[in-house]
This record gives C-alpha cells, sequence and structure tokens, in this order.
C-alpha cells in the first residue's frame, strides 16, 4: 500500500494521515455495542417477535378512552398541586443551600457540607427518592412533594451556587465598605446580581417538576402516574393512551407558560 | 428569444461559447429586480471584471450562472446547455466545470488543507467514498502539486481556520481548480484581504486560468485592481450592464455613470 | 422610557406594562401555591409524623449490608450501564435522521420539518418510566426494553439539540461545497458534519450522563438493571440492602458524571 507499483521508488502521499487510536477506538465501540446486545439479550429476533406485539398493543390503545375522566382530572390536578408545592419548598430552601454552597461566600467545611448533600440529591432519579419517601411517610402526594423537594435543591441549588461564584466581587466590597451588615451585603450586594438567573433555574425546574410529577405515582407517591400504572397492569390500554395524551397536552401547556413567564422576569 | 438554444456559434457547429447569457433576470422579491435583462457572452478566453456599487446585482449575477441563487427568468447557456433549466443531477454535472471562488473563502475550516482541496473532487467522487476517504490517489496527487503551485506546499495537514486570509484564498483557488473547471467565478474575492495579498491573489488566478485556458469572471469593488488585471471590464448599475468594454477605454465619464456622479473620483 | 410632558425623572428599570405583568405573574403563582397547599391530599398525621419516621428510615438503613454487593448489586450495576450506554448508542442512530430532517436548512420541506419535529416532541414529552412500560407490554419485562425506553426518550433530546446545531453552521462552506458540484450526501459528510461535530459529541455525552441517572429507575418497572434490585430489597423490607443499592448508585453516577467532565476536557 506504502509503495506505488511499478517503479515504486516514489512513496504515495496521504492525504490523511492514519490514525491508529481513532480507528482501534472505533473497533472496541463496535466490540462493546455486540457484547452488550447479547449481555442484555437485544436481539433481532426479539425485536421482530416484539414488533407484532407492538402492533396489536397500539390497535388496543387506539381510540382513546376518556370515559373515567373525573379520576384522569383528579391524577392530573394532584400531579399539578405536587409540581407547584415542590417547586415552592425547593425553590426557598435552595436559596439558603445554594448560599452556602457558593466558596467565595463560606469557609471551606460549610461548601463542602453543603455541596456534598446537592450532591446527594443530584444523583438520584426523584423517582427512586420516592419510593423511600413512601416507604417513610406512607402512600400520598406527601412522598411525592418530598421526593420533588429534593430533586429541586439538587438542581437549582447547585446552579445557584454556581451563580453566586461567577458574581462580581466589587460591588459586594462596595456594599460591604458602607459598613453593611451581612444580611445587607447578601441582599444588596449579591441577590441582585444573580436574582434573574435564579428565576431562570427556577422555571425550568418548575417544569422539570411537572414532568417528574406525572411519575413519582407510579411508586405511590400522589398524581396520575398511580392512576396510568394501575391503568398498565388491568390492560387498560385504550385508558393509557387516555392518560398518556393529557399528560402530554399539560407538560407541553406547562413548558409554553414556563417560557413565557421566564421572558417576563428577563 | 424563445429558442431552446440561442447560440449561433452552436448552430454553425463550432465549439459552443463558454458562457452566453440571454434576458436573464433576477428578483428576489416581486416587483424589485435585482438584474434585469442582462446579455453577456464570455469568449472561451480572457479575464472579465465586473465593477459597479454595492447591492447593484453583481454577486447575484454570478451566482445565476452556477444557480447558486435561482434566476427569474432567462437564459444561462454553459457551452451550450440551458443552466436554468437543468434537472438536478445535470446541474451537478455542469456545476463541477464551474469553479467558483468567494469572498470569504468559505473553506470547511474544521477540515485540513488538503481535504479542502479534495473536496473540489466531491462532485466527480462518489458519497460513500467521499465519506470514507477514498480519493482516488490520482486526485490525491494532483491535491499535493497543486497545493505546491500555490505556495503552501507544507501546509497540508494543518487545519484550514489556523490560516491566514490570503493562504485561506489560495486554498480556496486551488478547490476551484480540483474541479477541473472550463470556467472560473470568483465573487469578491480580494474583499476580505490587504492590498498587497489582493495583488498576488489576482495575479494567482490570472495563471491558474492561463494555464487551465478557461476565462475567468470576477465581481471587485476595487476598481484600479479590477482595471489591472482584466481584459474586459463591464459596469454594472442598478442591475443592468452600462460598460462593456476593454479597460483603457473605461472613461472618468462612464465610472460616473455606473458608480453615479459626484467628486469621489 | 417615560418622554411625557412633566418631565418625570423617576427612577425606573421598568416599563408601567412590564411592572404590571410581573405583578400578575406574581399574584397567579402565590394564587397556584395557596390553592394547591389547601387542596391537596396531605393526612396531617403523616405531615407531623414525617420528621421522625425519615429518621427512623435512616437508622434502618445504617448500616449497609455490604456482602450484598457482590451477590446481586455488581452485576445488575453493569447491567444498568450498559442500558445507559447502549440505550444512547442507538439513540444517536436514531436522532441523526431525524434531526437532519428536522434542521430547516438541510431538509427544506416544511412537512418535513414539523413531522420530525413532531417526532422528537413527543419522544422528549413521554418519560423514560413511561416508554419503560410501554416496551415491557411489547416485549416483556428486562434489560431490552430498558434499552429501548432509553433509545426512544433521548432520541428527542439529541434530536433537538443536534437539529439546533445543524441549523447553526455557516452557510458559506455548504454552499461552497455545492458549487463543487458535489452530490447532497457528500455535502452532509464534507460541509455539515466537520461543522457539527464538537457539538455532536457534546450532546452524546451529556445525554450518557443524563440516562446512566434514569436508567437506575427502569427496574422499578420491570424494565431491568439495578432499579430490580433495589425493588426487590424494598419489598421484602432488607433495608440495609437497599442502603448498598443506593450507595452504589451514588458511586457510579458521581463516577460518570466525573469521567464526562474529563472526557470533555480532553476531547472537545
Amino acid at each position: 500500500m506504502a509503495l506505488s507499483s511499478g517503479n515504486g521508488q516514489q512513496q504515495l502521499r496521504k492525504p490523511f494521515p492514519v490514525n491508529w487510536l481513532l480507528r482501534l477506538g472505533w473497533i472496541a465501540v463496535l466490540a462493546y455495542i455486540v457484547y452488550a446486545s447479547s449481555r442484555l439479550n437485544v436481539s433481532w429476533d426479539r425485536l421482530v417477535a416484539g414488533l407484532g406485539y407492538g402492533g396489536d398493543f397500539l390497535s388496543r390503545m387506539v381510540p382513546p378512552n376518556f370515559s373515567r375522566w373525573k379520576l384522569l382530572l383528579e391524577g392530573l390536578i394532584e400531579s399539578l398541586e405536587i409540581a407547584v408545592i415542590a417547586s415552592t419548598l425547593g425553590i426557598l430552601l435552595s436559596l439558603p443551600i445554594g448560599f452556602l454552597a457558593a466558596r467565595n461566600m463560606m469557609p471551606g467545611w460549610v461548601s463542602w457540607s453543603a455541596r456534598a448533600l446537592i450532591a446527594i440529591c443530584r444523583s438520584f432519579h426523584p423517582v427512586i427518592v420516592a419510593i423511600l419517601f413512601v416507604k417513610a411517610v406512607g402512600f400520598g402526594a406527601l412522598a411525592g412533594i418530598m421526593a420533588l423537594v429534593v430533586a429541586s435543591v439538587g438542581f437549582i441549588a447547585k446552579l445557584f451556587a454556581e451563580a453566586v461564584e461567577e458574581i462580581s466581587l466589587k460591588q459586594v466590597e462596595a456594599v460591604r465598605a458602607t459598613g453593611a451588615s451581612f444580611a445587607n451585603v447578601i441582599i444588596y450586594g449579591v441577590l441582585p446580581q444573580v436574582l434573574s438567573r435564579f428565576i431562570g433555574f427556577s422555571t425550568y425546574q418548575l417544569d422539570s417538576n411537572l414532568r417528574n410529577s406525572t411519575m413519582v405515582g407510579i411508586v405511590g407517591a400522589g398524581g396520575i402516574g398511580g392512576t396510568l400504572f394501575a391503568a398498565f397492569q388491568r390492560f387498560d390500554y385504550d385508558f393509557v393512551a387516555a392518560i398518556l395524551l393529557s399528560i402530554i397536552a399539560v407538560i407541553m401547556l406547562g413548558e409554553y407558560v414556563s417560557g413565557h413567564a421566564r421572558r417576563v422576569f428577563e | 428569444m424563445t429558442l431552446p438554444e440561442a447560440d449561433p456559434q452552436a448552430a454553425r457547429g463550432d465549439p459552443p461559447r463558454p458562457l452566453a447569457i440571454r434576458g436573464l433576470c433576477k428578483s428576489y422579491t416581486r416587483g424589485k429586480p435585482v438584474l434585469t435583462e442582462i446579455d453577456l457572452d464570455i469568449e472561451s478566453r480572457g479575464f472579465t471584471v465586473i465593477i459597479g456599487p454595492s447591492g447593484t446585482g453583481k454577486s447575484t449575477l454570478i451566482r445565476c450562472i452556477n444557480r447558486l441563487v435561482e434566476p427569474t427568468s432567462g437564459q444561462v447557456l454553459f457551452e451550450g446547455r440551458d443552466v436554468v433549466r437543468m434537472g438536478r443531477t445535470e446541474l451537478r454535472h455542469t456545476r463541477r466545470r464551474i469553479g467558483m471562488v468567494f469572498q470569504e473563502y468559505n473553506l470547511v475550516e474544521r477540515l485540513s488543507v488538503i481535504e479542502n482541496l479534495l473536496c473540489g473532487r466531491l462532485g466527480y467522487v462518489s458519497p460513500w467514498r467521499a465519506w470514507l476517504r477514498r480519493f482516488p490517489q490520482s486526485d490525491v496527487e494532483h491535491a499535493f502539486t497543486l497545493l505546491e503551485a500555490v505556495g503552501l506546499g507544507d501546509l497540508a495537514y494543518q487545519r484550514a481556520d489556523s490560516l491566514s486570509g490570503g493562504q485561506r484564498q489560495r486554498v480556496g483557488i486551488a478547490r476551484a481548480v480540483m474541479q477541473s473547471p472550463r470556467l472560473l467565478l470568483a465573487d469578491e474575492p480580494t474583499s476580505s484581504l490587504d492590498p498587497k495579498t489582493s495583488v498576488e491573489i489576482m495575479e494567482l488566478m490570472v495563471n491558474m486560468a492561463g494555464e487551465l485556458e478557461i476565462p475567468v469572471i470576477v465581481n471587485i469593488h476595487d476598481v484600479a485592481l479590477g482595471r489591472r488585471f482584466a481584459d474586459r471590464v463591464i459596469g454594472m448599475s442598478e442591475g443592468r450592464i452600462v460598460y462593456d468594454g476593454p479597460p483603457g477605454d473605461l472613461t472618468d465619464a462612464h465610472l460616473n455613470s455606473i458608480y453615479g456622479g459626484g467628486g469621489w473620483l | 422610557m417615560s418622554s411625557t410632558a412633566s418631565v418625570q425623572r423617576r427612577f425606573q428599570r421598568f416599563t408601567p406594562r412590564q411592572r404590571f405583568v410581573r405583578w400578575v405573574v406574581l399574584m397567579l403563582s402565590v394564587a397556584a401555591i395557596t390553592v394547591s397547599i389547601r387542596h391537596v391530599e396531605v393526612i396531617p398525621e403523616f405531615l407531623y409524623d414525617a420528621p421522625e419516621q425519615l429518621v427512623d428510615l435512616l437508622n434502618r438503613l445504617w448500616p449497609p449490608d455490604l456482602e450484598y454487593y457482590p451477590i446481586a448489586v455488581h452485576e445488575a450495576l453493569l447491567e444498568t450501564l450498559h442500558i445507559a450506554t447502549l440505550g444512547t448508542v442507538l439513540a444517536l442512530f436514531l436522532a441523526v435522521p431525524v434531526g437532519l430532517l428536522a434542521a430547516r436548512n438541510v431538509t427544506r420541506s416544511t412537512t418535513l420539518n414539523w413531522l420530525a419535529k413532531l417526532i422528537l416532541v413527543s419522544s422528549r414529552s413521554v418519560n423514560s418510566l413511561v416508554w419503560a412500560l410501554l416496551f415491557v407490554a411489547v416485549f416483556g419485562p428486562g434489560a431490552m426494553a430498558g434499552t429501548l425506553a432509553i433509545a426512544f426518550r433521548s432520541i428527542g433530546f439529541v434530536g433537538k439539540l443536534f437539529a439546533e446545531a445543524v441549523e447553526e453552521t455557516q452557510v458559506g462552506p455548504i454552499e461552497a461545497l455545492r458549487a463543487t458540484g458535489a452530490p447532497r450526501f457528500s455535502v452532509l459528510v464534507k460541509g455539515y458534519w466537520p461543522q457539527v461535530k464538537p457539538a455532536f459529541w457534546s450532546i452524546a455525552l451529556f445525554r450518557w450522563d443524563i440516562n446512566v441517572r434514569e436508567s437506575a429507575v427502569l427496574g422499578l418497572v420491570g424494565a431491568g438493571g439495578i432499579g430490580v434490585a433495589l425493588d426487590a430489597s424494598l419489598n421484602l423490607f432488607y433495608w440495609d440492602r437497599v442502603a448498598t443499592v443506593l450507595l452504589s448508585i451514588f458511586a457510579v453516577v458521581i463516577l460518570a458524571e466525573l469521567a464526562v467532565t474529563q472526557i470533555r476536557q480532553r476531547i472537545i
């Protein structure tokens, strides 16, 4: 390959130097895909077999059955309430925790412990947290609210701490120079710089909470998710379709509303 | 005017003229024509420079030739075939015979210089081979030779975004030459360059066109630079050709009619 | 702002209209919160009891039963990682064509753009748990359902961001390649791809990180992975085992995040 045919004196110039590392990388990726597929028992046959079921399944989903709309509405409203309360509490808690986690505001040990708390909150999917709270405080909306508060703290407090760490210290110094108290330094020196971003994170988290509040019911933590799971277990697929469509509609509506709310405060 | 092949040379059986434009009109919004009834013949050799104020349709005219801009009406006869009426494949095949050099160089910045040159062959190489970077060795050899010819032999493996403006435009010209074009178009090729580099770039285009024995159409806003290299000057104003002749005959009166009167001269 | 005849020199950050809109939004939020708190069904005894119950739960979780890790957790954890990775890979393959159809500068048909966007939005609006429920119903319980759930949830995310990256590419190089007579696919490969490559890998890493977290829950609905072990321990009230599972999830998630940050710094 390296020598030209014929005289073979002149080496062929290669436009693209061969990157063996990259080739090895691709081979490794391909090998991994094959290995992982076989380990997970993912196979073409199963896929094809499933597609037959899938058709049957889809046909049982149409037309969506809205006859139990009362149950549906109750669940949706409870999900909304969970999202609203959890967001409010989460935002209120995130403010102090975020401050404590900001390394430019707090001594090292305080910020590190606050960061550890945030990391724990972030690492677990809200549904896993919900399942723990269900075991702790029983079935119902309370467990869902607590789970989503944890998720909110994990998200908002982290970004809030980062925002506080990025602020200009000059303004803080200026306020401090007037002899203001610590609380006043925060209110006049720090908050104005981070408030709009804080509102941004919060509306984003409201969206995310709304999505998850429709799910925590799967493990018994209140909201439409419980109704959905029950419908699945009873093979009421036309009701499942109705619930899914309603959830999607609510989530899109929520995204639209929170997007506009965000713009109002920008 | 409605004849499909309106080129008299073609009718006589001579090799068709490289480019003939007949009654070309273009308007982006209805009722506001950018080009009105352009007629233009380009002979098989020569350096044609289009001058005119900004916004007068120079760039649109150049882009109508390879249909980067879709003409509204009229004919663009490239080697006797009407580009305006071509289907997709034929248009593609025609485009690879028309090299184009751009004001902003338009290199693919994250690719190496040599790969940018090879991009000039994309019209000839199957997409599959292009994807796997399996360009024919003859193309590769040609690219390296050409790169040396434009004075960038050492930069083959550099990424295009590490080059200076002048170097990038050399790559741009080399990419166009890689197409083995029968016509070279250049849309303000020197506008982003300093005066010295501009002259070098113009010289390079003249030399390349000489070697390939093909005509060049350049639109340019620097009248002096254009005149210096042109065999023929076309002056445009408000979407029409108002001057067409050798650079020596271009008088201040002509320039006034092209750019509008005033003490700017 | 206010240039009325009577010279108003009062400092105003916002126009009266903006202030009014803000006030309305604030009032609506307060109303929503009040109504929610009043209406939501929280059994008061549960609420008062909650702190005590939580302490109790923590006591039961501690100390974790680390011996359970090699027995059942390790394998399940690996399965979770495989589900996340394979699901992400599958999503990348599926999202690229949909993303290209959604990008208006590549696909010049509004109908196709809309169709692609519809696919992306539906994919994103359905939670991965719901996708898992659907796929468990179709393919039966197991990791395959989980992998497909992760993939289908990720298509929307990856496809949307990919389409945005494609729409942000510079036109110049694309125009130049079209002018050489390059076929469409060549323009995609040599014009668009080099420009979106960094964004693409960044999106892929980002989504993989999220998917590691998401795939940990899929087992709760029977779609394989560590969630199955969690569910089993919970149902049998083996709290020390639950703690082991939670700790291992925590460790994997943190490791994944570290890995992603490292790769991002090195490559992109």
